[in-house]
């Protein structure tokens, strides 16, 4: 493993050199809150707050996406071809991206790139993405990535994972994507000799404040179709007002809908991301819902996540621990309560949702 | 607030062991700061999870929608107010209903406390005047009147209009209420600068529909953005289809909103998309002297003709 001492001195200059071969992406202050986003040119990655309040999941896989565009027009030499969206120029760097959400990718990964199915938007853009992770030295309330799976100093689906040390970032490079991005950045100073127990010492102090975690032990031995119809879905559901917040804050959600959108004689196709809470998500041509009341969505929701998904793949829950969905959900709906009460089903009789 | 609280149980429990109703629609402590949960209460032995205080923002005159059971709901002045609505335009009815009135001195706004905050907040606490805010490692005191929502700030209709029950003595109405203060200095701005401020006031959206699904006015068992077939609206983020959404939602609103503010509570985003209803609302007001959900014996002014209306919008 290779250390490099990044002092903030040199982080503007470096970021600016490794613009000239990367698109940067990276938490940037937009009104009240902070969201993960393009950088203009010269702008730095604002690092200072906890998590952007959507994930960064839109660096490889934009809540819009034109697959392709074409022309109607008889006069048009290329009129009915389609013309696929051509891939952008330069590969894109997630700069200050958080350990929860690089791991966020490799849940969803196993969904766009299966043995037999491949998803070629959503693998272009991730293969031609560096992410260079910052550890999490002050991880919120909300916050159980311990128990799902990664942590505030999680190298999963990280290229490189920068600690802050005040003066500078103390860089962990992981990978040659990783390699590649410090050479493009021009940051080559060699690390203190005690790096890796800064790293450790990071990990512990970070890893004792997460206060908040989740029991996903006995998920996948309960029979699905006993937690299916659990009876406490009702009262879990009853608040919900089906909103798209939960799904779309989500770094893990990765369902979508494909659109033609025709004006006059230019057309494209194009995909936005879906939500399961949204009554038109799983309705049929013949007009029949199979999800069409508000307590089967919502239990599909939280069924995908912590059932389905850890009986299909067999490696946890589809869920980093972030908080978004806890932080922002309009009516206080709470993963943690929702996945204590599966985990614990047909164990604890006088469990209740309250 | 506890005076409140302890006298909800009491009226819920009431009304359950003597089987006025067969359900309570109210509020459960939330697992975080300034959240609450509504609730549904069935049984006399979960009647002890209601609560009571400056975070119960959500309106639970949309959980009634339809509704065919014996109903208790708590209703502070903009939940009574709608229960009216819905009773009008026949989405509950007034029989089901024992409307527990709730004298409200405003509801907290969440994200001004939290941007007031040092640090992330562990425990937000109301006593009496004042709101104080505890993190790790500070705790700060506001004055609680300074941190109400936007809509409460200037709400003149705190008491329930409707009740069967009421958990507590009517509190003083505020008086000399600037209303319209910002609709005005909207109303003010060239087009082109009115046009800019709607662009960056619904840049943030991304179209969760949350403003939508917390309103008690929005329980078209389709909404326009929904229909597929055929399809009036795109999905995408395009501007045009996001303003489109927000514009059509804000006239459908028309004459019916009750500034509760729910739109704006609910918004992941943190937008005041209630700057149009908010329009729409004065005009009510303006035209008609129309203020919603006040009398069950009135028809709003959308769905009903009077001969002295006025015309002057006719060109």
């Amino acid at each position: 493993m290779t250390y490099i001492l990044i002092d903030k001195s040199q982080w503007a200059g470096g970021l600016a050199a490794a613009e000239k071969a990367y698109r940067l992406f990276g938490p940037v202050q937009q009104g009240a809150m902070s969201n993960f986003a393009p950088l203009a040119p010269g702008q730095t990655p604002d690092l200072d707050g906890l998590n952007t309040r959507m994930s960064a999941r839109s660096v490889v896989y934009p809540q819009s996406e034109i697959l392709f565009e074409y022309s109607l027009d008889p006069q048009d030499p290329e009129a009915n071809v389609l013309r696929e969206t051509p891939p952008p120029p330069k590969p894109a760097a997630a700069v200050g991206i958080r350990p929860c959400d690089a791991y966020s990718f490799l849940l969803v990964r196993r969904n766009f790139d299966a043995p037999d199915v491949k998803d070629v938007y959503w693998l272009r853009n991730y293969e031609a993405t560096t992410f260079i992770g910052l550890a999490c030295d002050q991880p919120g309330g909300t916050c159980f990535c311990t128990s799902a799976g990664c942590g505030p100093y999680s190298e999963q689906g990280l290229d490189v994972l920068l600690k802050d040390t005040g003066e500078a970032y103390l860089a962990k490079v992981i990978t040659a994507k990783g390699t590649a991005f410090m050479a493009a950045a021009g940051w080559s100073t060699d690390a203190p000799a005690d790096s890796e127990a800064q790293f450790d010492r990071g990990k512990e102090a970070a890893e004792a404040k997460i206060v908040s975690t989740v029991e996903t032990d006995r998920l996948a031995e309960i029979p699905q179709m006993a937690l299916y119809d659990a009876d406490f879905w009702d009262e879990i559901a009853f608040s919900c007002i089906n909103c798209g917040t939960c799904t779309y804050l989500c770094p893990t959600c990765w369902c979508f809908d494909i659109q033609d959108e025709v004006h006059g004689k230019h057309g494209i196709r194009e995909r936005n991301w879906d939500s399961c809470m949204f009554p038109l998500f799983t309705l049929h041509g013949s007009g029949h819902n199979p999800r069409g009341q508000k307590v089967q969505r919502v239990r599909q929701r939280f069924m995908h996540k912590l059932k389905y998904y850890v009986d299909k793949y067999g490696n946890g829950i589809q869920c980093v621990g972030c908080g978004r969905c806890i932080q922002y959900c309009p009516v206080n709906i709470d993963i943690r309560k929702v996945c204590q009460l599966m985990n614990r089903f047909g164990q604890d009789a006088s469990c209740k949702v309250a | 607030m506890q005076a409140y609280t302890e006298k909800m149980r009491e009226i819920a429990r009431r009304l359950l062991k003597e089987c006025r109703v067969e359900t309570v629609i109210g509020f459960r402590k939330g697992s975080m700061p300034m959240m609450n949960e509504p609730c549904l209460v069935k049984s006399i032995d979960d009647v002890d999870q209601l609560v009571w205080d400056g975070n119960c923002g959500i309106n639970l005159a949309n959980y009634l929608t339809n509704r065919t059971d014996k109903i208790a709901v708590f209703a502070k002045g903009c939940d009574s107010r709608n229960i009216v609505t819905h009773i009008i335009e026949n989405k509950i009815k007034r029989e089901q209903l024992v409307i527990i009135g709730v004298p409200c001195k405003g509801m907290i706004d969440k994200r001004r406390i939290r941007s007031m905050a040092p640090g992330e907040i562990t425990e937000v606490v109301e006593d009496g005047e004042n709101v104080r805010v505890r993190g790790a490692d500070f705790e700060k005191s506001f004055p609680r009147k300074d941190m109400l929502q936007s809509n409460c700030a200037v709400c003149i209709h705190r008491n329930p209009v409707i009740y069967d029950e009421l958990v507590a003595d009517l509190v003083p109405e505020q008086q000399n209420v600037d209303r319209y203060e910002d609709v005005r200095a909207i109303e003010a701005m060239s087009p082109d600068e009115r046009w800019q401020f709607f662009e960056d006031l619904l840049a943030p959206c991304i179209r969760c529909y949350a403003c939508r699904n917390a309103c008690p006015l929005c329980y078209c068992p389709t909404c326009f953005v929904d229909e597929s077939a055929p399809q009036w609206v795109g999905k995408s983020q395009n501007p045009v289809d996001v303003r489109t959404f927000h514009f059509l939602r804000a006239y459908h609103c028309a004459g019916r909103c009750t500034d509760c503010g729910s739109c704006e509570r609910a918004c992941p985003m943190g937008i005041n998309m209630r700057m149009f209803t908010k329009k729409l609302e004065k005009e009510a007001l303006d035209q008609w002297g129309w203020e919603a959900g006040l009398s069950l014996d009135q028809r709003p002014p959308l769905d009903w003709y009077r001969p002295d209306d006025p015309q002057d919008f006719i060109k």
